[in-house]
């Protein structure tokens, strides 16, 4: 049986606006993908920890405060740090053009603005996380 | 409205009429477009007629404006006598820019401020609070003490315009700054106009800034409504926001139902501390969302000012005219703005502005058309301000009160919104009232399962978002973005640090004791926290003291 992919939603910073990450938990889900949500107000060094406990292939970031040149990169120092590598990162929320190359130099793979469908972002996840059988 | 025999006649016609026409779509099949039912799901019909509105008594339904229930508007001449407050929520980086950019916004004709903070000013940190680092100054104006707040209303006088602050947990805290600030100009508290929005149920259920737990949080709210009737007069305590739920996904009905749901548990809440009903319910106000469905959020006003009068009256028993009467801001939907082919959102703004004037608002934000990608530039803010002063001085809709009163579909979709909503409160009170429903994750729910099913209607093209899933082109990247410095952080690190030198150690240390010896008793805290904020407590220091007595609200993050 082929194993689930496992993502986790997480809002680093201090914004509260996650209807776009509850939204995208649930469309993973009804994709067949198992989604654990960290809710609002998550430090990175939380982000970090909870990805390695729950062992998932997958962290989905939404900020939507314009923090995310700040947060995001350290989701992803840290979780390299943890030896978590094989991670795929990607990020989305209220984030300019200008910033999408400085996200992936430090090792967003994908950055996901509004309006992008759902479909999207499940697509992108599955042809990007192998699960092997 | 109209008598049963010539309903009767019209009903035969109009069978008639519509078997003749047996091509005409009717009910919710629609060949035009894809949908016809509103965001609420309410059914629109191919044509209304008397008959749907054969039921109406207009003296117990409408009434005239300015007298109960207030369907047809808060005041006898509304936009007569004076146009709605054209009032945009600014505020970003420094308080020295921010003043700046007020200072432009009431030179251009704008007539109210609307104080929009940062994260942690929100969330009651300092600026030099390890957590606020990457957050200072984005999506508001950074404020940790009173030094900071008299920088950002330098030359603004405090007794001549209204200035409505975005804040909720820490509110008492910015409307001590404000009081204090105010005295050290001379000003008597009783000068003062303007609003704090302390609505915290929202907090929990949508926006998500909020700090202590349910039951303090509203002793606080209580707190402030009793000082501020007594003190500051003319203050708005609080902005009851629908607004916020609406952007996190919920319908138009559900806005009205747990905005009027948490305005009951707020009336009830004060009451049961003592105060009396009339002595507060004058100085409640509202604020809601104007999204893209024109008239069923024109309906939505009307129904919302219905429905809180009736409340008033029949719930509370209120006597003063002013307490039954629901007075709101609105700020079109910052959601349904677009990344894509932004200049379109210009439109949007200007639909969804409309139906907040025909609805009758007392102030009015429109968003410009950059937000879906950035805080706003000068010159898109200067376009959502104009939006505002064609629609009141050019288009002739504010001429008349009320203009659309008498549709028959208007009305019959104010006597649905009403009906739907009062099911979702009666719901509410079942499960024991609108905290109870949001402890239990009642309301967080139905937002959710509104935002999800909207987002899928999209994605099935159901929904057509011009630009989005239709009428798509190829967008280059948004030019001329405004950008926030993220050295803001050591700069303020900076400036706090030399704050905190430059004041009486000895005086901050005793005023947060009272603060805390206050919030541990049942005395008002306000004169405390005023107190202590004038002695240059910090924002971060004077919650931080609430925290210690009230502990934090930890929520479970489903979805």
């Amino acid at each position: 049986m082929e194993q689930k992919i496992r993502v986790l939603v997480a809002k680093p910073g201090l914004d509260g606006h996650d209807r776009g990450a509850k939204v995208l938990a649930r469309a993973f889900m009804d994709a067949g993908m198992e989604v654990i949500y960290t809710g609002i107000r998550r430090t990175p060094e939380q982000i970090a920890e909870v990805a390695v406990q729950e062992d998932v292939d997958v962290v989905a970031l939404s900020c939507l405060s314009g923090a995310h040149n700040t947060l995001f990169p350290k989701v992803v120092d840290l979780l390299r740090g943890k030896g978590a590598d094989d991670i795929l990162i990607m990020g989305g929320g209220v984030i300019p053009e200008d910033d999408i190359s400085f996200l992936k130099q430090h090792g967003i793979s994908e950055v996901f603005g509004p309006g992008t469908p759902l479909a999207t972002c499940v697509n992108y996840i599955r042809s990007h996380v192998k699960k092997e059988a | 409205m109209f008598d049963k025999e010539s309903v009767g006649r019209l009903k035969a016609a109009r069978s008639k009429w519509q078997q003749g026409a047996d091509k005409i779509p009717a009910g919710k099949t629609c060949k035009a477009y894809a949908d016809c039912t509103t965001s609420s799901g309410i059914d629109v019909k191919l044509l209304y007629t008397p008959e749907d509105v054969g039921e109406m008594d207009y003296m117990r339904d409408l009434g005239f404006p300015g007298e109960y229930p207030y369907t047809r508007g808060s005041q006898a001449t509304m936009y007569r006598g004076r146009l709605w407050t054209m009032r945009q929520y600014a505020g970003f980086a420094t308080v020295e820019e921010s003043n700046r950019r007020y200072k432009y916004l009431l030179n251009q004709g704008q007539t109210g401020l609307s104080i929009a903070f940062d994260l942690p000013t929100q969330l009651g940190m300092d600026a030099d609070h390890p957590l606020s680092e990457g957050e200072v100054g984005k999506v508001g104006v950074s404020v940790s003490s009173l030094a900071d707040l008299e920088v950002l209303f330098d030359g603004i006088p405090l007794d001549q315009v209204s200035t409505s602050m975005t804040i909720n947990a820490p509110a008492a805290v910015l409307m001590a700054m404000y009081i204090a600030l105010a005295r050290r100009k001379g000003i008597s508290a009783d000068k003062l106009n303007g609003t704090i929005q302390n609505d915290v149920l929202k907090e929990y259920s949508a926006r998500g800034t909020y700090i202590y737990p349910p039951a303090p949080s509203m002793r606080i709210i209580n707190d402030i409504f009793a000082y501020c009737s007594k003190e500051v007069p003319n203050w708005n305590t609080i902005s009851i926001s629908g607004y916020h739920m609406r952007e996190a996904g919920c319908t138009a009905v559900q806005e009205v139902a747990f905005t009027l749901a948490d305005g009951i548990a707020y009336v009830e809440a004060a009451v049961k501390a003592g105060l009396d009903v009339d002595s507060f319910a004058t100085r409640v106000s509202f604020f809601f969302n104007a999204h893209n469905n024109l008239l069923e959020e024109v309906a939505k006003f009307r129904a919302a000012r219905r429905m809180w009068a009736r409340i008033m009256k029949e719930r509370f028993h209120a006597q003063n005219p002013k307490s039954l009467m629901l007075r709101f801001h609105t700020q079109t939907a910052g959601c349904t703005l677009t990344s894509q082919q932004p200049d379109n959102n210009v439109v949007r703004v200007t639909l969804q502005a409309l139906a907040a004037v025909l609805g009758g608002t007392q102030s009015l934000h429109t968003n410009s058309r950059d937000e879906a990608v950035s805080l706003p530039s000068e010159d898109s803010v200067r376009i959502a301000l104009r939006t505002q002063q064609i629609i009141g001085y050019e288009s002739g809709v504010a001429d008349t009160v009320d203009p659309l009163a008498g549709s028959y579909f208007v009305e019959s979709m104010t006597d649905d919104i009403e009906e739907e909503a009062l099911k979702y409160i009666a719901k509410i009170d079942e499960l024991g009232g609108a905290v109870k429903a949001i402890e239990r994750g009642f309301i967080q729910k139905e937002i959710q399962n509104s935002s999800y099913q909207y987002q899928l209607e999209i994605e099935s093209g159901k929904k057509v978002i011009v630009g989005v899933n239709k009428f798509q082109i190829q967008d280059k990247p948004a030019k001329n973005l405004m950008r926030i410095d993220s050295a803001l952080y050591e700069k303020r690190h900076k400036e706090l640090a030399a704050m905190k030198g430059r004041r009486d150690a000895t005086k901050v240390e005793a005023a947060l004791a009272q603060v805390k010896a206050v919030a541990g008793s049942d005395a008002n805290l306000m004169p405390a926290i005023i107190d202590a904020v004038d002695a240059y407590a910090t924002l971060g220091e004077v919650c931080d003291v609430l925290r210690s007595v009230f502990g934090e609200y930890q929520p479970d993050a489903s979805f």
